[in-house]
């Protein structure tokens, strides 16, 4: 059934930043929605792109067969966001497809969060991949830690993140990155007040809590690596309404420190 | 006589058609891509070009050679003699004693081939070659008569009326088959297309170079703004169509192919005979040689615009080769394989994008990290953190610039790269490294296809040598070292590159080191492919073993022939599967000289030969041997002479 001549896919594509260079490149999160994208939709999914991003790095995108990269000029100092909110509520989407987080500048991993609150539209994180689209629902399989996999029923639109689970993005060539072009438009460009005043450094590795293993056999150090760890004083809560629901998470917010 | 009229009719048809076939096949050509050539200056130089570099290719096969020379030469100068003799009817003993000799002499000749043809070998193609012999000697031995005949040397009425019309019926037929097969068949694509073909190709070779001893090795450069790669036949340059259309399919290529011997699909003779369906359009339904290991014969098909992946050739064939060269030293036609195969490389990787197994992750860290490993580019000199090793960018000026190349991320190869400094060090050779500087070559890259990488790492080896002064640089990679040499020139880089091997040689024979005699059992030397046949150097590694007392005891294939360890080319990142392994194979060569010790001169071919599971001889590379062997003077002042004594004070 893939790709569908139907389905309308927009992928959200960022600058990745090497990890070891430093060097632009496409960010790897990003590449494989990518991926997704043209097993879906083919070269017919869209790839979008706020602020003045390095062209070299866009341009690995267009490599992976993309005839063309919209890129919404906003200024390096603009909120990604509305320019986002205003772009998809233009042009008709039925999935929205984005890495978790960006691998630079704030990586807040909030992007599809924020998108889905202004557009109404539910949020899947952590895809590997969906399966099939039948009336008007996508069945979505979101990746869990540990190699576990959840299938949900998502109806459309919606927006998802790709986990690194989900296939690998292919290789991109200099012939196509070369011909595609870079569309631009101009998007709503709001400055980003809150972020204009943060100061920027370069990030210490923090020290890892070591993972003591007191396995005596194999089959439990085995265990150890794979198994989901059970019942770390968490509670499942089934029945009740949503404000009960809601009040516990509350109370595990509070207790836990993060909200004050 | 019957044959006053038909005969002149006869070579008149076969003439034309020859004219006709050999238009169209020339059209043929004309589809591939312009390429400036030489004209008149090229014609001019074919004799030569046939006589002296082709001959010199050929005549490692002695009978064949001389068969070749007397059936060739026979045939050339007896279509010179019959057009005159029988087209225009000139009588002369001029010219049928000399026709007489030249039949004669072809007819011998032709009987060479045709013993050697009762009992091919495997490498040989069969199908119509089978039936060449026969045709020359028809063609021989019909004219030789027919001249004898004619020439009035014989009797009056020496046959009688019914024996005359019995040899003109059997001469008849013996020049009809003859004709058709050396001149119809010459313009049509039957096997004596090789004549008329080959001379062109010699006369418009692409690397004129090669001629007159002289050697031509680096890749042409890819515009990155136009076409990138060969997808369909007419990608080619003309030239390089009509260099396939010169092969005889004598398969000396299969034979020495490592790729091929290892079972991996690839026969570079079949390749070439691909791209000749290609230009021509057809399948290879005909082909009667070996076929790509695996694969059947008869599947293939393609014309000039059809993409010749998947429908002609199959990309794994095209992953297969190391690019060792072996088959472009073996061509006696000079027919240039790699640089065919490279092409159509380009095209995947630079158009679909489809460098099979490991090929992107190496291409993508090439382009973020300068190496192909995807390694902290600013962590290039860890391998020397307690070398105190004096960089460029302190010095500016050296006499040697030491190109360390990748190694420094490989283990294996820093063993190398340090023995390498202790010979420089003790040599007091005045030299520095580039440091974090330094970015790959771009060899893997070229050779996986992906040009607008290698480029791009050219150009910034090419700045960053510019700012420093140094008189030459040296490099323990035979790779670097073909790159540098051979194939930065087109950017504007040219230097004195020196291989490690010749370097080293030289500080020996100007008795800056001196060595103690080698302690090991027998060794034998594996010449690199990127050192030897791409560079020529077989000489210094050999005279280097024997400063060390060491009697090389050669393997088989040693010196031009050497057989590949199956490291070149990217193959190992490509990874085609095969039957065997070519390391392991190198490394029975070695064992059928008993070798302890296989002396290497590069650090793939080290990676690859010790990859090869024990007991197996020890893999050292010539570094290494020396750096053992180096005799040390006992006066150098230890720093524990100058170091003040502690005294106890109360």
């Amino acid at each position: 059934m893939w790709p569908d001549p139907n389905l309308k896919v927009a992928t959200l594509v960022s600058v990745g930043q090497h990890p070891k260079s430093g060097r632009a490149r496409r960010a790897e999160q990003d590449a494989r929605a990518v991926e997704l994208g043209l097993k879906m939709a083919g070269t017919r999914s869209r790839l979008v792109n706020v602020g003045a991003g390095d062209e070299t790095g866009l341009r690995q995108y267009l490599g992976m067969g993309l005839p063309e990269l919209m890129q919404v000029k906003a200024g390096t100092e603009a909120d990604a966001v509305p320019a986002l909110v205003e772009h998809l509520k233009t042009h008709p989407t039925d999935i929205v497809l984005t890495g978790i987080r960006a691998e630079q500048g704030e990586a807040s991993g909030m992007v599809p969060y924020l998108l889905g609150e202004q557009l109404g539209w539910p949020v899947v994180s952590r895809i590997a991949d969906i399966q099939k689209i039948e009336d008007g629902k996508a069945d979505v399989l979101q990746a869990l830690p540990r190699g576990q996999r959840r299938l949900l029923r998502v109806p459309l639109p919606f927006i998802a993140t790709v986990d690194n689970a989900a296939p690998e993005a292919r290789q991109y060539a200099y012939g196509p990155a070369r011909r595609g072009q870079l569309a631009e438009t101009n998007g709503t460009a709001i400055v980003d007040e809150a972020r204009l005043e943060w100061q920027e450094t370069p990030a210490k590795p923090r020290p890892k809590r070591l993972n003591v293993v007191k396995a005596k056999s194999a089959a439990d150090r085995f265990k150890a690596a794979t198994a989901k760890p059970q019942g770390q004083g968490g509670q499942v809560i089934r029945d009740g309404t949503d404000r009960e629901k809601a009040e516990a998470i509350m109370e595990l917010l509070i207790s836990e420190g993060v909200v004050r | 006589m019957l044959l006053d009229w038909l005969l002149p009719t006869l070579l008149i048809a076969a003439l034309a058609l020859l004219a006709i076939g050999a238009i169209r096949r020339i059209n043929l050509w004309r589809a591939g891509q312009p390429e400036a050539v030489k004209l008149i200056a090229g014609l001019m130089a074919m004799p030569r070009r046939y006589l002296v570099d082709l001959h010199h290719v050929v005549e490692r096969d002695k009978v064949m050679s001389n068969t070749h020379v007397a059936t060739a030469g026979g045939f050339v100068l007896s279509m010179l003699l019959i057009i005159p003799v029988y087209l225009f009817g000139l009588e002369s003993r001029w010219l049928t004693i000399p026709l007489l000799i030249a039949t004669a002499a072809m007819f011998t000749g032709a009987i060479f081939v045709y013993r050697r043809r009762r009992n091919p070998p495997a490498r040989l193609s069969k199908g119509p070659w089978m039936r060449l012999p026969k045709n020359l000697l028809a063609f021989s031995g019909s004219f030789f008569l027919l001249t004898l005949l004619t020439s009035g040397l014989l009797p009056e009425n020496f046959l009688g009326v019914w024996g005359g019309w019995v040899l003109t019926a059997i001469l008849l037929v013996g020049i009809a088959s003859g004709l058709s097969e050396l001149l119809f068949g010459m313009g049509w694509g039957g096997p004596m297309k090789h004549a008329f073909a080959g001379a062109l190709h010699l006369a418009f070779h692409r690397r004129p170079e090669r001629f007159g001893g002289g050697r031509s090795t680096g890749l042409k450069p890819v515009n990155l703004d136009g076409a990138l790669g060969v997808a369909e036949p007419k990608d080619f340059k003309w030239n390089q169509l009509l260099g396939f259309d010169a092969c005889v399919q004598c398969g000396r290529c299969e034979a020495v192919c490592p790729a091929f011997a290892a079972g991996q699909p690839l026969n570079p003779k079949k390749l070439i005979q691909d791209m000749v369906v290609g230009l021509a359009g057809g399948t290879d339904a005909n082909y009667a040689g070996s076929p790509y290991p695996g694969t059947e014969v008869g599947k293939a098909h393609g014309n000039p615009h059809q993409p010749i992946v998947d429908g002609l050739v199959n990309a794994d064939t095209l992953w297969s080769c190391t690019t060792c060269r072996a088959c472009v030293e073996e061509c006696p036609m000079m027919i240039e394989h790699v640089d065919a195969i490279v092409d159509m490389r380009r095209h995947i990787t630079l158009e679909r994008g489809e460098t099979p197994n490991k090929g992107a992750e190496v291409l993508d860290n090439l382009i973020a990290t300068d190496n192909p490993g995807g390694y902290d580019p600013g962590s290039r000199m860890n391998w020397a953190a307690d070398l105190d090793l004096p960089l460029m960018a302190d010095k500016q000026e050296a006499e040697v610039l030491f190109w360390v190349s990748d190694g420094c991320f490989d283990m294996r190869s820093q063993r190398i790269l340090r023995a390498f400094v202790s010979i420089l060090k003790a040599a007091n050779v005045d030299f520095a490294v580039l440091g974090n500087e330094e970015c790959d070559s771009g060899d893997v890259a070229r050779r996986l296809g992906d040009d607008a990488t290698f480029q791009s790492l050219a150009k910034h080896n090419i700045a960053t040598l510019s700012q420093y002064r140094f008189k030459r640089i040296v490099t323990t990679d035979p790779h670097a070292f073909h790159v540098i040499n051979n194939e930065y020139g087109d950017f504007g880089g040219h230097y004195e590159v020196l291989h490690h091997s010749t370097f080293i040689n030289e500080l020996v024979e100007q008795g800056r080191i001196q060595l103690d005699r080698f302690k090991g059992g027998t060794v034998t030397y594996h010449d690199p492919c990127y050192l030897g046949r791409y560079n020529g150097e077989y000489e210094s590694p050999r005279a280097l073993l024997k400063a060390l007392g060491i009697e090389v005891s050669e393997m088989e294939r040693s010196g031009y022939r050497s057989r590949c360890c199956g490291g070149g080319g990217g193959a190992p990142i490509t990874d085609i599967p095969g039957e065997h392994r070519i390391a392991d194979m190198r490394v029975d060569d070695a064992r059928q000289v008993d070798a302890e010790t296989i002396a290497v001169a590069c650090q793939q071919c080290t990676a690859m030969l010790e990859g090869v599971v024990e007991p197996r001889p020890e893999i050292r590379d010539l570094a290494e041997l020396v750096a053992d062997g180096l005799v040390v003077e006992a006066a150098e002042p230890g720093p524990a002479k100058t170091r003040p004594a502690v005294e106890e004070v109360h």
